[in-house]
């Protein structure tokens, strides 16, 4: 070989890998226009069995199902096992945003996805459709929560409820006192808690600042706290670069937050029910509330990945997670209210779906149930700030 | 196949003579298949990933879905240099790993001396176990044992307590400690491994000279370890520059990586414009560090 042939070759074969390349990112990108979902609502998944017999047959040669879930939500994994056969795999998700992406790996077969994931989830198409008659349980789930905008779209289900609960103002009672009773306690500038507030990491809590300004700012003319046009968006995010420099910590990892309140390293702020729940079993002073201006929450719904690789036991999966049993464990377990009132009665505290208001739905006309900020403001006209504006945002305030 | 197995010579070469025979003929051929597994992990491993890397930094996401839209424009980077956070957060991200490699050296220095140049090959052998034992256990384990330590509650608090002090551990000067201990392994290694390289006739030499204890010590130990230093700090600083999980677990400020992680779900093409300045900090470092002699060091 000569250096002759040697100059022009080298060039040659970078330029060769380079459109190589370039034509495998293209590629990589050609099918998410196909996948775009949401009109003709076909339940088929491939693979998918046609009768409830035929899925159980099926589940057992799968014999897995990897479920991407909020920390604590699969249970009885050990039953599930020895009734269908399937192998439960699961892996936690910290935000709504974390459950997307994980889900978009395509390593997956379904999401227990909070609101502001569904609806994005459905509108891309990465969730199926779901055939409710072959989930025996989904008939016991209360109507009420079927067929809402973030678990149907054109009323027909894509996955089955899971169960609902609200984010709580949650203080340890040795160090916050009066007991508050308002969300106030962490927004006003002047607290006394500077330093030792938690905040949830994640641009959904600009949502908690639009509710208090819902009730304490009524000119605004917020309505619904995900739905926010300039001037609104812009008082929230105000608020909460108010609030920025008094917050001690900003939570994903629920763990991490439970230590903070064990530590005293924080003394207020906003966590789940599951937090609460773990805290005071381990006789730490912590006390959880809904405040009096409302709360966000979340109405969770387990959904199975369109190209899903076991989906015969997602299936099974998903009549598993709202049978009774099941319900009963995470509903106590997390801290929510379940679908299936039909866990009422094996709950270990008999009052449980009373404390968690599960059958009281005017209860939860003040608990806005996480979703995802559009453009059209849901739907109902006039222009709003995105998701991606709140995503943005959030990295400003966080700074 | 013939059926006659006492046929005349010479017999057929066997399947692996002949290909032997074949490689010693055409020797490139050899060279080409050794070298393909590993130039191809480079080139398409390493390098196709940071082609894709720079490719998704020029496309959009859909507003509503975060859906990745493959058009290419320049909005990412116009955002990342016009958008005073991501300033703050890559100039806070670049101090933090210069303090840490400046704390991590000047630590790492005499005990790296320590071991090369005055303790016993006994002791030796156990300091090297010692400065590698944190290596074997879990990253996670250490950062949350620190978080522990960090905390209101935790040691550091409780030990200042009795004098009516205390130590806000969840802060920058709290991360500053975290990454110091975390990578001084990676600094003491190569300052161990460069020092033990300086050769004795040189130090003997110099007292010859008439140089004292100190100015040898000054004039030519640490010129000569000072190549060691800079590869051991391009550990340090790259290390300290990538990190999220600690940023995240101790402060409540966000560095280079910690926006990174967020952005990754809900904005890849932002996610990747800004993993751009860490490579080029790290490009502009390396070629500081070649021309310090590092590489030699290494």
């Amino acid at each position: 070989m000569n250096d002759a042939r040697k100059s022009w070759l080298r060039p040659a074969a970078l330029a060769a890998l380079l459109v190589a390349l370039a034509f495998a990112a293209a590629s990589c990108g050609g099918d998410d226009d196909e996948s775009g979902g949401g009109d003709a609502a076909s339940t088929e998944i491939a693979g998918l069995g046609t009768s409830l017999d035929e899925i159980k047959q099926k589940a057992r040669e799968e014999g897995e199902v990897d479920l991407i879930q909020w920390p604590g939500y699969a249970q009885l994994t050990k039953e599930f096992k020895q009734q269908t056969g399937c192998t439960v795999k699961t892996k936690d998700g910290a935000t709504s945003d974390d459950m997307v992406q994980l889900l978009t790996s395509g390593q997956y077969d379904g999401v227990s996805a909070s609101g502001n994931a569904s609806v994005r989830l459905m509108a891309r198409g990465d969730v199926a459709p779901v055939n409710t008659d072959l989930i025996p349980n989904y008939a016991d789930v209360q109507e009420s929560i079927k067929n809402q905008d973030y678990n149907s779209r054109d009323g027909q289900p894509y996955g089955v409820p899971h169960g609902r609960g609200p984010n709580l103002l949650a203080w340890r009672t040795d160090a916050v006192t009066p007991a508050p009773d308002s969300w106030g306690a962490i927004w006003d500038t002047n607290t006394p808690y500077k330093g030792k507030i938690s905040i949830y990491d994640d641009s959904i809590f600009i949502a908690d600042a639009a509710l208090y300004l819902k009730a304490t700012k009524p000119d605004l003319g917020i309505d619904n706290p995900y739905q926010l046009n300039e001037e609104q968006f812009n008082a929230s995010i105000d608020l909460l670069k108010g609030l920025a420099p008094n917050v001690g910590e900003w939570w994903a990892d629920y763990a991490k937050q439970i230590q903070s309140y064990a530590n005293k390293d924080v003394v207020i702020g906003t966590t789940w029910p599951y937090q609460v729940n773990t805290l005071t079993a381990d006789k730490k002073p912590v006390k959880g509330i809904k405040p009096k201006e409302g709360t966000t929450g979340w109405s969770d719904t387990w959904m199975i990945y369109s190209k899903a690789k076991h989906p015969n036991c997602m299936y099974l999966w998903m009549d598993h997670m709202i049978s009774p049993e099941a319900q009963a464990l995470v509903a106590e377990g997390f801290g929510e209210a379940p679908v299936n009132l039909k866990a009422c009665a094996l709950t270990k505290n008999k009052n449980h779906c009373d404390q968690f208001h599960a059958s009281d739905d005017s209860w939860w006309d003040d608990v806005y149930y996480w979703t995802t900020p559009t453009a059209d403001c849901g739907g109902k006209g006039g222009t709003c700030k995105t998701q991606e504006d709140w995503v943005n945002a959030w990295t400003e305030i966080r700074g | 196949m013939t059926s006659t197995p006492y046929a005349e010579p010479p017999p057929r070469p066997t399947v692996g003579r002949r290909l032997s025979t074949f490689f010693y003929r055409h020797s490139y051929v050899g060279l080409f298949l050794l070298l393909l597994v590993p130039i191809g992990w480079l080139l398409i491993g390493y390098g196709g990933s940071l082609f894709v890397l720079l490719l998704s930094s020029l496309w959009d996401t859909d507003p509503f879905t975060s859906e990745v839209v493959h058009t290419y424009n320049l909005d990412n980077f116009r955002r990342i240099l016009e958008e005073d956070v991501y300033r703050e957060v890559a100039w806070r991200t670049i101090k933090m790993a210069a303090l840490v490699t400046i704390a991590d050296a000047v630590l790492a220095f005499p005990i790296a001396y320590y071991m090369a140049r005055v303790a016993a090959p006994r002791t030796r052998n156990l300091l090297v176990v010692a400065v590698l034992m944190p290596l074997w256990a879990s990253y996670l384990v250490k950062a949350y044992a620190w978080r522990t330590i960090l905390s209101g509650a935790g040691v550091i608090n409780w030990a200042l307590d009795p004098f009516g002090l205390s130590f806000d551990g969840y802060s920058s000067v709290g991360l500053w400690l975290v990454f110091t201990y975390l990578w001084l392994p990676f600094m003491i290694l190569p300052v161990y491994a460069g020092l033990e390289r300086i050769p004795t006739s040189l130090l003997e030499a110099s007292a010859d000279l008439g140089g004292r204890s100190l100015r040898t010590f000054f004039r030519v130990t640490v010129p000569l370890a000072f190549p060691a230093v800079v590869a051991g700090s391009i550990f340090t600083f790259s290390l300290t520059l990538g990190d999220y999980i600690a940023p995240d677990l101790i402060t409540s400020q966000q560095f280079i990586g910690t926006v990174i992680y967020d952005q990754r779900g809900t904005n890849l093409p932002v996610a990747a414009a800004f993993t751009l300045v860490p490579i080029a900090v790290m490009v502009v470092y390396l070629i500081v560090a070649k021309r310090l002699k590092a590489f030699e060091a290494l």
